[in-house]
């Protein structure tokens, strides 16, 4: 193994671990502490391979049943009914309304918090709000979705707006998930900032610019990639969260199109379906670890082009 | 723009050197530009405020002993979370058990023994990076298949729930231990090692005693984030009807927020009550624990 050859040499160098591995007299209880590490680390490989084994498996058995094109295409999604169809186009814009819906709250609110904590406060200050954001970042997201059900569906949209909807909406559920965002986005786009340079903001301020252009063409576009992978990292908490969507937003499947209407998500509909009892290797089953394969693609490809963007528009200082 | 005419330069104070005052930073869109921005902060904290006071006020008539002593039941008045909150107890007790010492062995292994360059290594990396935002629910699909293939009959049990929540927060785990001992200083390894102590020794007691605050919060945000989360124990039906208290790696269970998913979906109003009141019992716990993390971060992290 190439790990083994590269263990003598200088005790400390760039790229080379931490604590080095001297030769010297052999430890054999060191040999087997550092293999069991080795193995923990390991592990991580594991479990990746077997989320990609335990969603393919049954998957595969699924495609082999329903045409891959009638999944990703159709617009009907029933797979409970006697005449069952399995279009996931309708889970699809279910997701895409709540995922956008809590975009729209979470960005501004993420970012613009982010700004006055990085740029505007004292570090008194600071070091008081953070903590109180990272703390009801801990909220569960179970009791987001009763607040969702009980007080911003049935009081706010239904009593006081008088809005014409239901008893669930995919826009209670997207508010909410909105903010349960808001920590997130704000933690990570604030780190970014802080990280500028403080020579940036001098030189800024030294050309006669205000806190306000300083923040918004300095501080901003050198943050850009920090700031992105904050919201990235947002909308893939959006899409994979579970409870406020199966509380809040409804368990009917059917295309949304719009914000008062209800919905099922894609987790909506593995959490529900999961309520009920489906044998193993039966097609109700593999339905579940489909829709489950779908899921994890997407926040794997969402969270690639984040990475991707990252390198691209990373500056270093 | 009129704060370009205004550019008087002034001394910058060391602790606030980007406000230079008269730069128009008092004029019309500048502080248009401020108020919004602290009216953002202060919806979304107003906005979890407003969830606080809900839940307390639904809540309140029945935050009292029962919903600690008593079992479910179909009579709301005669229902509490008992065998929610030993189960909860159980299921976070195993991950803890679980997640802790392979998280901290893992973030080991990467950070002070493996070598950075090898590209297997960086795999692994880049590779807790991508597990750290898979979806929860996967981590339930992932557990559901695993027992199935086991055999398992009755998914729904401790060791079950503990292994998909195990996996959900161990890249949390590894990811802080890993920023806990990059902080320690190379001086601190290079001491002990010139004293003649082997790379393990002065691991186990040099560098692992140097990063244990860092190593704590992060494990208890991981953990508090295990205690607050339903979806993937959804998926090994941990809805259902507990009478009983769980005893064991082997009982079935069921936990906080899932009882609390329970009470929110019955009709009755009293139900809601209910499920108002464990949450604010959850809330409060959590917040706690978060707070013992953030505080554990603040106090005891070391600045070198």
């Amino acid at each position: 193994m190439t790990m083994l050859a590269s263990r003598s040499g200088p005790a400390i160098s760039p790229g080379r671990s931490a604590t080095s591995h001297f030769v010297g007299r052999p430890r054999h209880g060191e040999t087997a502490i550092k293999l069991v590490l080795r193995l923990a680390a390991a592990l991580t490989v594991v479990t990746t391979a077997g989320i990609l084994l335990a969603l393919a498996i049954p998957s595969i058995a699924f495609f082999a049943e329903i045409p891959l094109t009638e999944f990703l295409a159709g617009t009907r999604w029933a797979p409970r009914f006697a005449d069952a169809s399995f279009g996931v186009i309708p889970l699809l814009t279910a997701t895409a309304w709540t995922t956008g819906i809590a975009l729209l709250i979470a960005v501004p609110l993420g970012l613009g918090a982010a700004v006055l904590l990085s740029e505007y406060v004292r570090p008194r200050v600071r070091k008081l709000l953070k903590p109180l954001l990272e703390v009801l970042a801990g909220v569960p997201t179970v009791v987001y979705g009763f607040f969702a059900l009980q007080f911003v569906q049935a009081t706010v949209l239904r009593e006081w707006l008088q809005l014409d909807t239901a008893a669930f909406s995919v826009l209670a559920a997207g508010l909410v998930m909105g903010v349960m965002i808001v920590p997130t986005v704000a933690s990570i786009a604030e780190d970014a900032m802080s990280a500028v340079p403080q020579a940036l903001r001098q030189g800024s301020a030294a050309l006669g610019a205000n806190r306000m252009q300083t923040s918004v063409r300095v501080v901003f576009p050198a943050a850009l990639s920090g700031i992105v992978a904050a919201i990235v990292l947002g909308i893939s908490r959006a899409v994979g969260e579970t409870m406020i969507v199966a509380i809040a937003a409804g368990s009917q499947a059917r295309i949304v199109t719009g914000a008062l209407e209800q919905g099922q998500t894609m987790t909506g509909f593995i959490a529900n379906a999961a309520l009920g009892d489906s044998r193993v290797g039966s097609l109700e089953y593999d339905t579940l670890f489909a829709v489950g394969l779908l899921l994890f693609l997407i926040t794997l490809l969402i969270n690639f082009i984040s990475i991707r963007f990252v390198r691209r528009f990373r500056e270093a200082y | 723009m009129d704060s370009m005419a205004d550019t008087v330069s002034r001394s910058i104070r060391p602790e606030r050197p980007v406000s230079s005052g008269r730069n128009g930073e008092h004029a019309f869109t500048p502080m248009i530009f401020l108020i919004a921005l602290w009216l953002c902060l202060v919806i979304a904290v107003g906005v979890l405020l407003t969830l606080i006071v809900t839940i307390v006020v639904q809540g309140a008539d029945r935050l009292d002993g029962r919903l600690l002593t008593e079992y479910p039941a179909s009579s709301p008045d005669r229902a509490g979370a008992r065998p929610a909150i030993l189960g909860s107890a159980w299921v976070i007790g195993a991950t803890a058990a679980l997640s802790v010492p392979l998280g901290v062995a893992a973030a080991l292994h990467l950070e002070e023994f493996a070598n950075k360059g090898n590209r297997l290594n960086r795999f692994v990396e880049l590779n807790v990076q991508n597990l750290a935002a898979v979806p929860s629910i996967v981590y339930g699909l992932l557990a559901l298949a695993f027992l199935s293939l086991l055999g398992v009959q009755n998914k729904n049990i401790v060791i079950g729930g503990a292994l998909a929540l195990s996996l959900l927060i161990l890249p949390v785990i590894i990811i802080a231990t890993r920023e806990a001992l990059r902080s320690v200083p190379m001086e601190i390894r290079q001491g002990s090692l010139a004293l003649g102590a082997s790379a393990w020794q002065t691991v186990w007691h040099n560098t692992l005693p140097a990063a244990v605050p860092g190593i704590a919060t992060g494990a208890i945000l991981g953990l508090s984030r295990a205690l607050g989360e339903a979806a993937p124990l959804l998926l090994l039906g941990a809805l259902v009807f507990v009478s009983f208290d769980p005893n064991g790696l082997l009982s079935g269970f069921t936990t906080m927020p899932i009882q609390i998913f329970n009470w929110t979906g019955r009709p009755q109003l009293e139900f809601r009550e209910l499920a108002a009141a464990a949450s604010v019992l959850l809330v409060v716990l959590l917040l706690l624990m978060n707070t013992l993390a953030i505080f554990i971060r603040n106090r005891y992290q070391k600045r070198w």
